[in-house]
């Protein structure tokens, strides 16, 4: 058996290796969930983490147990063969409350997050974003700006934005990752997602939800930078980009992917001005 | 005419791939036809399988349709996984990949995993609990053909008029005509309607059968665990499948009769479809697992030695369990807005089933303390599934804390947890039962040695596979991409996962092999007990009889088998055998099926004649089976006398 023994080895050590090459494999960097840049992302990799950890004792608790249980009642492993033994009342209480713990921990900060990041943060100017998904490419609207892009979206650093999404498409999902998590841009609804760059950089986002053939190239760019240079680059984008015109809309809503493309003001009702349904949250997105 | 080709064989079914299927079909359909006709077996497939309504047969075309399953959505996923094993690939085309993905995971959930369980079902439960057959064992074979029918008329999708496109989910608006012109979605639609008319079927029969035809004395606290699973999940089906009905129903009337229950126009609510999707979903992930769970109960007992430990419990946290099931369908879409309070609810709500499924697992772990276990290939299924089981729920309820999920949801996070679950849980389950009740299906075991060749192949493989996978969630990677650029730490994770997903397919092929092996070198069981099993079906010889049980078994306790071994009651008195009534074979079943087809085909490519065809024979088959058809056969004492001698177990 020396020979099984060693080749056992050798198949640990391929593990180790490759288990530690997997994870440190541009370790930084290209984990973007866990290199938040703003406050939302963070928030939730606080919680991925909390939820990360606990789960990570309650898999060490169970693997132990089950390796014990395994090695020592194999039928060479020596433990005593007791047949009866087949319920214990107190036990199982303590089974049950166990988890019952476990999922109250990570229930509570749950509750309170899920509320916490549904709404901006009170008392701070922030900005809006109207978002269409279109079939293959993001649209972005700045109601206050009366200015458009395709495909990238330039944001103040330190700021709170707003993005209000909905699509003239079949669904898709607004998600970078370094600034928070995903929500639904869907036909027919205005869903509201709070985000915030917490440093200037750019970061890549796409669409989560499949919804066709351009599907995988639903990639856009977030450029977070400093508040007097976002209004620097709004105020030259209205001077000096053409409109968005109706006919110019209609181009974009043809099934392709496009580039990206600046345009000062677009035509009024090419975002819907409320939304049916029960999403919205007491109307605190519609007045603006 | 020039039309008509077009429509069946637009470009999508003309590229090489489903070209290479055509000639495989075509060759393999005439492979079997040609052994048929020489070897003069067509009356005999005929009398003894497609006109069957005997349980077990039953039972194993399903278990034949299900690796058949196992193995389409196994290429497919292959497929997948060579696409994406290298950045900027180009074996795979968007619309093609696209294609791919939805069929995989379409045949991966309703044409082999429930096929797969319900093959089990037929198998084992009503030799459990001491039936002669199921309830209604005419409808138990029409139910079979449903789904038989329906399985072919999907997989037809992939040569004739083009694969549906939109993910197994099917989302609204993406199935809407303007989005997707081809017939591929209604197949679709029609495949799962006609299927699904089978299950519910089946979910009636076996909680009837379970709730009327136990033998005398087993009350429900005596039953085996996966009696009382099937018993649950078949609830679960007759609740849940109905919302998935009415959802394909209103998309089809959206395709073919241009109503607007989810389209974008017309005031049509896409997001109706997704909610009435998921409310069907979620409890379908538990008519998936807790089958796996009642699998998993049998085994550990019986490979330790020892009653299950917190019988009572296990019972109790499957209730929980289905309860619980039907509020969380939310949580498939936190990302929907659908508020706060909502997202809260149903966080908390999917948190909660991590309780009673840590019980269960605590429990089996307990079983197995205090025992003497042995490690069978069904053993090792089930040693295999408590730590994978576990790390795949704990991932699970890191995707129920909702904020986190607003990072994991579509991410290759959430297909590493879904895969870890189904495959960690259903598929180890599966096979772990396939092992269990070979013997008693054909009276011989399955090779240990190659057995255990194919779980190391396919478990190392299934780490391999999805480990990366949670790793590309973390950065950022979504579902369904069929092409991704360098530079994002993606390629080595995705290059290691398509590794692992090729070792995996290794193991199935060793599985097949070893199948076909121990079919050519039988190693018979002829004690009908190979695994010195607790529950019912080890009291009788393998294969089981026609009749299942010569003399129907009088039960005093749990582990009925078990207590009559130790009291020494395992023999049967020769004056206690009477003639026994079962129910005649019928073609009605597979008719049934073929109207069917042809109603579904034609609603597929909008023949109205052909549809209204098949939907009369569907009707007069229907009206012939009620009024006209009857009967039953009687098998005589003395057959019955002369099957039981032969394994040695009559007493004068």
């Amino acid at each position: 058996m020396p020979v099984c023994r060693a080749l056992c080895k050798r198949l640990v050590r391929w593990i180790v290796v490759g288990v530690a090459g997997l994870v440190t494999a541009g370790c930084g960097s290209h984990y973007v969930v866990l290199h938040p840049a703003g406050p939302v992302a963070a928030e939730e990799l606080h919680l991925i983490e909390m939820a990360g950890v606990a789960m990570g004792v309650v898999i060490l608790f169970v693997l132990v147990l089950y390796a014990v249980t395994v090695l020592r009642f194999r039928e060479r492993g020596g433990g005593p063969y007791l047949p009866q033994w087949n319920g214990s009342r107190r036990l199982e209480v303590g089974l049950f409350a166990v988890p019952l713990i476990i999922v109250a921990f990570l229930a509570v900060p749950t509750v309170t997050q899920t509320f916490a990041l549904d709404r901006l943060p009170p008392g701070r100017h922030h900005l809006v974003i109207d978002v269409t998904s279109l079939d293959y490419k993001w649209l972005f609207f700045y109601p206050r700006q009366r200015i458009a892009t395709v495909n990238y979206v330039d944001i103040p650093a330190g700021t709170p934005v707003l993005f209000e999404l909905t699509a003239d498409s079949p669904m898709n999902t607004f998600w970078v990752p370094q600034l928070g998590g995903m929500e639904y841009a869907m036909p027919g609804r205005v869903l509201p997602l709070y985000l915030e760059a917490g440093r200037t950089g750019v970061f890549t986002g796409r669409s989560a939800n499949f919804s066709g053939v351009g599907f995988a190239h639903m990639v856009f760019t977030v450029d977070a930078v400093p508040t007097a240079r976002f209004d620097r680059w709004a105020g030259s984008v209205r001077r000096r980009a053409p409109p968005l015109t109706r006919a110019g809309y209609r181009g974009l809503l043809a099934a392709s992917e496009a580039p990206r493309e600046t345009f000062s003001g677009y035509p009024s009702g090419a975002f819907p001005q409320s939304s049916h349904g029960f999403t919205l949250q007491g109307g605190m997105y519609v007045s603006r | 005419m020039t039309h008509l080709l077009a429509q069946l064989f637009p470009p999508s079914v003309l590229r090489p791939m489903e070209l290479g299927a055509d000639a495989s079909i075509v060759i393999a359909t005439v492979a079997i036809a040609a052994f048929l006709t020489r070897k003069r077996r067509w009356g005999w497939l005929w009398r003894e399988w497609l006109t069957t309504v005997d349980h077990k047969k039953i039972g194993i075309m399903y278990l034949i349709a299900a690796m058949l399953g196992l193995f389409r959505g196994g290429v497919d996923a292959l497929l997948l996984r060579t696409q994406l094993a290298v950045p900027q690939n180009t074996f795979l085309g968007a619309e093609h990949y696209n294609e791919i993905f939805t069929t995989h995971g379409t045949i991966m959930v309703f044409f082999m995993a429930m096929p797969f369980i319900f093959a089990l079902f037929n198998i084992a439960i009503p030799l459990m609990i001491g039936a002669r057959d199921v309830a209604f064992p005419r409808l138990n074979a029409i139910s079979f053909w449903l789904f038989a029918f329906a399985f072919l008329l999907f997989n037809m999708s992939f040569v004739v008029g083009g694969s549906p496109n939109a993910g197994w989910t099917a989302y609204a608006p993406l199935t809407e005509l303007r989005f997707n012109p081809s017939v591929g979605e209604n197949y679709y639609l029609l495949a799962l309607q006609i299927s699904g008319i089978g299950t519910i079927a089946t979910g009636i029969n076996f909680l009837v059968t379970i709730l009327r035809l136990r033998a005398p004395g087993m009350t429900l606290m005596r039953m085996p665990l996966f009696a009382w699973s099937a018993l649950i999940t078949s609830s679960l089906i007759i609740f849940a499948f109905p919302a998935l009905t009415v959802a394909l129903a209103l998309t089809m009337l959206d395709r073919l009769f241009g109503s607007s229950f989810f389209t974008i126009g017309h005031a049509g609510m896409p997001m109706m479809y997704v909610n009435l999707f998921w409310i069907w979903g979620h409890p379908e992930v538990y008519i998936l697992v807790l089958p796996a769970f009642g699998i998993f109960s049998e085994v550990v007992a019986t490979f330790s030695g020892k009653a299950l430990f917190g019988y009572p419990a296990m019972v109790g946290s499957m209730i929980a369990i289905s309860l619980l099931s039907y509020g969380v369908w939310v949580h498939h879409f936190f990302t929907m807005g659908a508020g706060a309070a909502v997202n809260a609810f149903f966080g908390i709500s999917t948190m909660l089933i991590a309780i009673p499924t840590g019980v269960k697992v605590f429990n089996w772990i307990f079983t197995m303390w205090g025992g003497r276990v042995r490690t069978t290939c069904a053993m090792l299924w089930q040693l295999a599934f408590i730590p994978t089981f576990v790390i795949g729920g704990a991932t699970g309820v890191m995707l129920a804390v909702v904020p986190g999920d607003y990072q994991f949801h579509n991410s290759y996070f959430l297909v590493a947890h879904f895969h870890n679950v189904l495959i960690g849980g259903v598929v180890f389950g599966l096979f772990s039962g396939l092992y269990y009740w070979w013997p008693k299906m054909f009276g011989y075991t399955l090779n240990e040695r190659q057995g255990k060749w194919a779980f190391w192949f396919f478990l190392i493989g299934f780490w391999v596979t999805f480990f990366p996978q949670y790793l590309l969630g973390l950065e950022g990677m979504t579902r369904r991409i069929y092409i991704y650029p360098h530079g994002l730490g993606w390629s080595l994770p995705n290059l290691v996962s398509t590794g692992g997903a090729y070792a995996m397919g290794v193991g199935f092929v060793i599985l097949v092999y070893s199948i076909a092996y121990s079919a050519r070198h039988k190693d018979l069981d002829l004690t009908g007990d190979p695994w010195d099993g607790r529950t019912l079906e080890w009291s009788m010889p393998s294969p089981a009889p026609e009749y299942n049980f010569a003399v129907l078994p009088k039960v005093s306790t749990r582990d009925a088998w078990w207590t009559m071994k130790q009291a020494g009651r395992t023999s049967i008195r020769l004056g206690e055998i009477e003639p026994i009534t079962l129910p005649k074979n019928t073609g009605m079943p597979f008719l049934l099926g073929l109207s069917f087809f042809v109603a579904g085909l034609g609603a597929v490519f909008s023949w109205w004649p052909v549809a209204l065809a098949g939907l009369g024979g569907v009707l007069a088959l229907l009206v012939w089976g009620w009024f006209v058809e009857t009967g039953d056969h009687v098998i005589p004492a003395h057959e019955v006398r002369r099957s039981e001698t032969l394994p040695g177990r009559l007493e004068a």
